[in-house]
């Protein structure tokens, strides 16, 4: 559109010039930030977006789904709009996060085709003249190029056209060209013969953390993400990267986190070039251990969390919040997070298992004070014997202004043999404004 | 003549010790503070360096509520961090703190899987420097056990495997053979009787059905309390419940 045209549609439109320059060294930004946080892979694509190499990376954020809502809240945060697609190929993941509607798309593995065929042959990467003269002989979509015959459009077009094709299908490896900062410390060896066997890959890893962490040490710095690229003789590079909890400089624990997974390099038909690289780095330094005459035994439990976390299992320690509705009173926290003063406060005791869900049950009860005579949950009944309550726990209206009224009065059960069960009935017995009496399960206690 | 046949028995016993690699002289236990329960246990109370199994009975073989707050009343009572693995988070961590573990002494490994419940559990066994690691599982195979136990063995971590299952019925799968240390089942029994309406202190029936050098026993016990400690119950004599157990296992 013109810009007469958009002024004459939008009186005081404000037009700023575009600056592609500028643009781009954004982007670069964007593409270190990536970098550091999220796949050792990286590269900028076309003039508009970025690509990253996730596999193997996606597990330090819990998944591709929780990476990809990461992903798009932290632009989110920063007033812009992203749109991220996951898919197998690099071609595929272009045109979809250009296509889609929603904010995120991950394409299941092995659907690529399926997923792109319907998709316009604008977002093929190819040159726009290409594009024009492709829809000047009636070409729409991805699906209709891939069915017609090869030769004459390769006459025509050349072999870019057929390139583009199986990239996007992952007949054609499209290797990326990671981006690399000056300061980045690498190191790296060259196999004369390439090598294949866990034993011969777990020494040489040994031996470029020892190199990598004598460079860290000159420069006193600790790495947080450390990626290990593995080159194979067919052109084609694996990466694992291990993620710390703090900055690290330590030789065993390091060399334990890549032996760890070395099972899951495929060596194919031989290694010939291992490259580690500190992705990031913050400064460490050496701080003193022990100060006072008694030596305290404290074990410094970060490298186990680190084994874990890279492992791909959720590690956290809970807290406390200062709440009575007791689905809200725990919180995850991190596993290195501060030590957090304090603890649940009250006398009242409270169940091992607490359900994720209550679940309704039925009960005989004398309103409104009193515990139920019995209850029938999932089907058996329980003749309540002992009880105790009711504790009473108001809704938060500072939360949710719909929980100004609603009451929840809580009772601690027990039936002829003994199982102790946490109950409690929504509303205060007397006015339906404060829940609507039902009562339902919600604990087992010990 | 005496004295000399005592010097040698003491260095055959140090010499059988030393191939044995360590795992003796590091055998230490932590008592439960209950005479009657100490005296049944070999060393005086539960090992540190070995793997313990805990179930439930009854309908606490699915929600394992009982088994979890007895190991946790344990890992209270060590020192240092605990690591907690399991497969589905729905414990109350305000019941554990109530019993003295404290928040800040819990690390939870959530995993998708058993096997990673197991591997978890190994690796923090061999780490060393933790006061206890928890682990729920509903399957333990003969292998796992003895991976599990001798990683216990090699750091003098204590290792606690609490069996939950999904079915009541799967629970007969307790019967089978594993090399942990002990093996206890602890079922609900009605609390305390109080003189006004309300629920007393929480009683366990505690089944020591399998121990290393030792005898099973059977036990009424007060629950865990604000110290993670049991006790005896004193109206453990009259137990009506026995038919009872025996429907389920």
């Amino acid at each position: 559109m013109p810009a007469a045209k958009a002024q004459a549609l939008f009186r005081g439109l404000m037009l700023v010039d575009a600056d592609p320059a500028a643009d781009a060294r954004r982007l670069d930004m964007i593409a270190l930030w990536a970098l550091e946080h999220y796949s050792p892979i990286v590269a900028v694509d076309g003039i508009d977006g970025l690509v990253l190499d996730t596999e193997g990376a996606d597990h330090l954020q819990g998944g591709e789904l929780p990476m990809v809502t990461k992903i798009f809240n932290s632009f989110h945060a920063k007033k812009l709009t992203a749109r991220v697609a996951i898919a197998d190929t690099w071609g595929a993941a272009h045109a979809c996060a250009r296509a889609i509607k929603r904010e995120t798309v991950i394409i299941p593995s092995g659907e690529t085709f399926r997923a792109v065929e319907k998709l316009p042959i604008s977002l093929l990467r190819l040159p726009e003249k290409t594009v024009a003269d492709l829809r000047v002989l009636g070409f729409q979509t991805i699906g209709e190029l891939t069915n017609t015959p090869r030769a004459p459009l390769a006459l025509r077009f050349g072999p870019e056209v057929g390139r583009r094709l199986d990239q996007i299908r992952g007949l054609m490896a499209e290797p990326i060209d990671p981006i690399r900062t000056a300061e980045m410390i690498e190191v790296s060896r060259n196999f004369q013969e390439p090598i294949g066997a866990a034993e011969t890959i777990n020494k040489y890893t040994g031996r470029l953390v020892v190199q990598l962490v004598a460079e860290l040490e000159k420069r006193g710095l600790g790495v947080r993400r450390t990626d290990l690229f593995v080159h194979k003789v067919d052109n084609t590079i694996q990466v694992i990267r291990a993620g710390t909890a703090k900055p690290v400089r330590d030789i065993p624990w390091l060399t334990k986190l890549f032996r760890d997974r070395t099972e899951k390099i495929e060596p194919g038909f031989g290694i010939e070039r291992l490259v580690l690289v500190a992705a990031a780095a913050e400064p460490l330094e050496e701080e003193q251990r022990a100060s006072a005459l008694i030596e305290e035994e404290t074990t410094d439990i970060t490298p186990l969390i680190d084994i874990f976390g890279n492992r791909g299992q959720r590690v956290y320690r809970l807290a406390p919040i200062a709440s009575d509705v007791p689905e809200r009173s725990v919180q995850r926290v991190s596993a290195i997070a501060e030590a957090i003063e304090g603890t649940w406060v009250g006398h009242w005791r409270r169940p091992v298992r607490l359900l994720s869900q209550p679940e309704v049950i039925d009960a005989i009860a004398l309103m409104p004070d009193h515990p139920p005579r019995s209850v029938t949950w999932r089907g058996n009944r329980h003749k309540v014997v002992r009880a105790d309550g009711p504790e009473r726990i108001f809704g938060e209206w500072w939360r949710r202004p719909a929980e100004l009224e609603a009451v929840r009065d809580y009772f601690m059960i027990e039936n002829e043999q003994g199982e102790r069960f946490w109950i409690y009935r929504a509303g205060d017995g007397v006015d339906p404004e404060t829940g609507s009496h039902k009562w339902f399960m919600h604990g087992i206690f010990a | 003549m005496s004295a000399a046949r005592e010097l040698a028995i003491a260095d055959l016993r140090e010499r059988i010790a030393a191939l044995e690699g360590g795992i003796a002289k590091r055998k230490v236990c932590l008592p439960f503070g209950a005479p009657e329960i100490d005296d049944a246990l070999p060393g005086g109370g539960l090992a540190y360096g070995a793997l313990h199994e805990f179930a439930g009975g009854g309908s606490g073989t699915v929600d394992g509520a009982a088994a979890a707050l007895f190991a946790a009343g344990i890992a209270a009572r060590t020192k240092g961090p605990v690591v907690w693995c399991l497969t589905r988070p729905d414990l109350f961590l305000p019941a554990l703190a109530q019993v003295g573990l404290h928040p800040n002494r819990v690390i939870f490994v959530e995993a998708g899987k058993e096997e990673d419940v197991l591997a978890s559990m190994e690796e923090a066994l061999s780490f060393g420097g933790l006061g206890a690691v928890v682990g729920e599982l509903v399957r333990l195979p003969m292998v796992a056990s003895r991976r599990l136990q001798l990683a216990a063995e090699r750091t003098g971590t204590m290792g606690i495997v609490v069996r939950r299952w999904r079915r009541q019925t799967e629970a007969n799968d307790f019967g089978q053979a594993t090399v942990a240390t002990t093996r206890w089942r602890v079922s609900v029994l009605p609390s305390e009787e109080l003189p006004v309406p309300g629920v007393g202190r929480p009683r366990w029936f505690l089944e020591l059905m399998r121990v290393k050098a030792g005898e099973c026993a059977e036990f009424c016990v007060g629950a865990c309390d604000d110290q993670g400690r049991i006790d005896i119950s004193p109206g453990s004599a009259d137990r009506s419940d026995s038919a009872r157990r025996s429907v389920h296992i």
